[in-house]
């Protein structure tokens, strides 16, 4: 790749400056203020996430992506409410939050539908929580099942499905409680990669449509690149926010354009951020010890 | 043919119904089939020698049950005195009956008419016993469901109740025999108390144990989906763990059966345990196998029928059970 001449990462097209410029006026739903999350282990005092700050604009699609220790998933379980934070401020519109509530929806990476539930029932879960009645809920429910394209499975159960089926429904049941904000922890982590495509290209379709903004996890360079309006790239040890990056390929997407000249070199900068060429492996003691163990006169000695 | 027993031998595999069938019958013949050889192949054990004509032993009479050594040894005497020599045959002792007669025990027990008047009929003792089973069990699961829902789902109540009911379990139900009579009377009460202690205190920590094993992802999404508290204990702890309950519970029900006979040795004697005894008495060894074997077989109908009912009910967890 680097062979490639690619332009930097930080350049924009007229249209994608005037949208991000756009993109940047609308009202902040979520904003984080100087987040700090630590904790006792016994090893001593591990501080996981140090002075976070970012803001998200309504109907922005952000992913956060970074190396694995960087606490990417505790803060998004601390922004859920999941997880009690060291100190900072998360505030929803405004408003400082505290605990989980049905004004952040989130989808897990696991399964977590409710096995003893029909499709239906699942999604009409946080409607009937919130005290709305059965019919009202049940014809709400439907349309977002609809939505989603699942409207044959509405009276199967969660083991019925498949994982892509399962996670749209789990998409659904979030969405049913109109939430300000959709929290998606590596939603396509355990899927394989033509179903995770289908769902990325399934997700887009539903973010274009509703008025959601959208926080989302994984750890797949191209599927940030290609989901997010901004990425938030995360450094482990202790967790910090290393950049902010705009990704500069055109909206909307489409598979097309995981070749472009933009895509690439927002991916090259992502590679940069993500796997920086230090011998930093090497230096906490995981690395293999290999010795050629293939005899010199071997009749395939080498395999180049 | 090897790799049909290679088949039969593999490890974790699920056998492929028509064998499992017939394997799951075998089960039930082998011990039939044990029990057949010892009670009709006449030189497999039989210590005993049966005396049809006693000849001119003085204290032999007819269908007398002798030790072999004992038998042996008068017919060494009697032929050195060149005397009538007394004739029997193998036998088996008194208490172990040969299949057929308890087979036939199994007819009569339930038409023979009870030997006085006071006396009840099979059918009653054993409806006697299910009762006692069922009200001891019902009372424990009244309480101990819910309490040990609540020790699982809050740590405050786990460390409130669970570790008096951990110390409380060691004490055997039996010791606390005569304490219920001493309270609750002679008749069924202290019965069904001793019932009571053998399973509560099992079912609260059993109990307590399913519910902490629920997959905390579920609580997680629900509390993001906007459920609190109660909420959460009735929609999602409860339902969540509903099929592993009814599991624990059948189980439970086993370990009730367990304790029936020493509840039932309580106060005044009563239900299937005053028949057996009774029966004991007489030396009727086939009554007793026959109503030892009538519990097994409650037990088992029971715990078939509330199997069924459970796929019937749970029908997620009986697809999920196929997949």
């Amino acid at each position: 790749m680097t062979h490639l001449e690619l332009p930097s990462y930080l350049e924009q097209s007229e249209n994608v400056r005037d949208r991000f410029s756009r993109l940047k006026e609308r009202p902040v739903i979520l904003e984080v203020k100087g987040l700090q999350k630590e904790f006792d282990t016994p090893q001593g005092r591990v501080t996981a996430l140090k002075d976070i700050n970012f803001k998200t604009h309504r109907r922005e699609f952000v992913c956060v992506i970074g190396p694995s220790g960087c606490g990417k998933s505790t803060l998004i379980r601390i922004l859920a409410g999941l997880e009690n934070k060291s100190s900072g401020k998360v505030l929803l519109e405004g408003q400082e939050v505290s605990g989980p509530g049905p004004d952040r929806g989130m989808v897990f990476q696991g399964y977590t539908l409710f096995p003893w539930l029909t499709v239906k029932r699942n999604v009409m879960f946080g409607l009937e929580v919130s005290g709305q009645g059965k019919y009202i809920a049940e014809d709400e429910a439907r349309q977002w099942i609809e939505l989603v394209g699942l409207s044959k499975f509405e009276n199967s159960y969660p083991h019925q499905l498949s994982g892509g089926m399962k996670q749209r429904v789990a998409i659904a049941r979030a969405l049913a409680n109109q939430p300000r904000i959709l929290l998606m922890d590596e939603p396509f982590g355990a899927l394989d990669a033509q179903t995770r495509a289908k769902m990325q290209g399934y997700l887009m379709e539903i973010w274009k449509n509703i008025d959601i903004t959208i926080l989302f996890i994984t750890h797949d360079l191209d599927e940030a690149i290609y989901l997010a309006d901004r990425i938030l790239v995360l450094k482990a040890h202790p967790g910090e926010v290393q950049e902010l990056i705009e990704v500069p390929v055109p909206q909307p997407r489409s598979q097309d354009q995981l070749l472009t000249p933009e895509f690439l070199a927002t991916k090259k900068r992502l590679e940069e951020l993500i796997h920086p060429p230090v011998e930093e492996k090497e230096m906490n003691g995981d690395h293999m010890n290999m010795v050629r163990m293939v005899p010199v006169n071997d009749e395939v000695e080498s395999v180049f | 043919m090897a790799s049909a027993v290679a088949q039969l031998f593999s490890v974790r595999r699920e056998l492929n119904a028509n064998t499992r069938i017939w394997v799951i019958i075998f089960s039930f013949i082998l011990p039939l089939v044990v029990w057949s050889m010892i009670s009709y192949i006449p030189f497999l054990w039989h210590p005993k020698v049966e005396i049809t004509s006693p000849g001119d032993v003085g204290y032999f009479s007819e269908g007398m049950l002798v030790d072999r050594e004992v038998f042996d040894s008068e017919l060494q005497k009697i032929i050195k005195e060149d005397k009538v020599q007394p004739e029997g045959f193998p036998a088996n002792p008194v208490y172990l009956p040969a299949p057929h007669e308890v087979a036939v025990a199994f007819y009569t027990a339930f038409t023979t008419e009870p030997k006085r008047r006071s006396e009840k009929w099979l059918h009653e003792s054993l409806w006697d016993s299910v009762q006692v089973i069922f009200w001891g069990f019902l009372i424990s699961s009244i309480i101990g469901v819910p309490l040990g829902i609540i020790c699982g789902t809050y740590d405050f109540f786990s460390k409130l109740f669970e570790p008096f009911v951990e110390f409380f379990r060691y004490l055997p139900a039996p010791a606390f025999g005569a304490l219920a009579v001493a309270i609750l009377g002679i008749h069924s009460a202290p019965k069904i108390a001793i019932i009571f202690i053998g399973t509560f205190f099992q079912q609260v920590l059993i109990v307590a144990n399913t519910t902490r094993k629920l997959d905390p992802s579920l609580l997680e999404a629900a509390m993001t989906l906007g459920a609190k508290r109660t909420t959460l204990l009735f929609r999602v702890v409860i339902p969540g763990i509903i099929t592993y309950l009814y599991k624990d519970l059948r189980i439970l029900l086993g370990w009730a059966w367990t304790y029936l006979i020493v509840a039932e040795l309580i106060g005044t004697s009563s239900g299937i345990t005053w028949f057996i005894t009774q029966q004991a008495r007489y030396k009727n060894f086939e009554n007793v196998y026959a109503a030892i074997m009538i519990i097994g077989i409650i037990g088992l109908t029971t715990d078939l029928i509330l199997a069924w009912i459970g796929r019937r009910l749970f029908s997620w967890e009986r697809e999920m059970a196929k997949t």
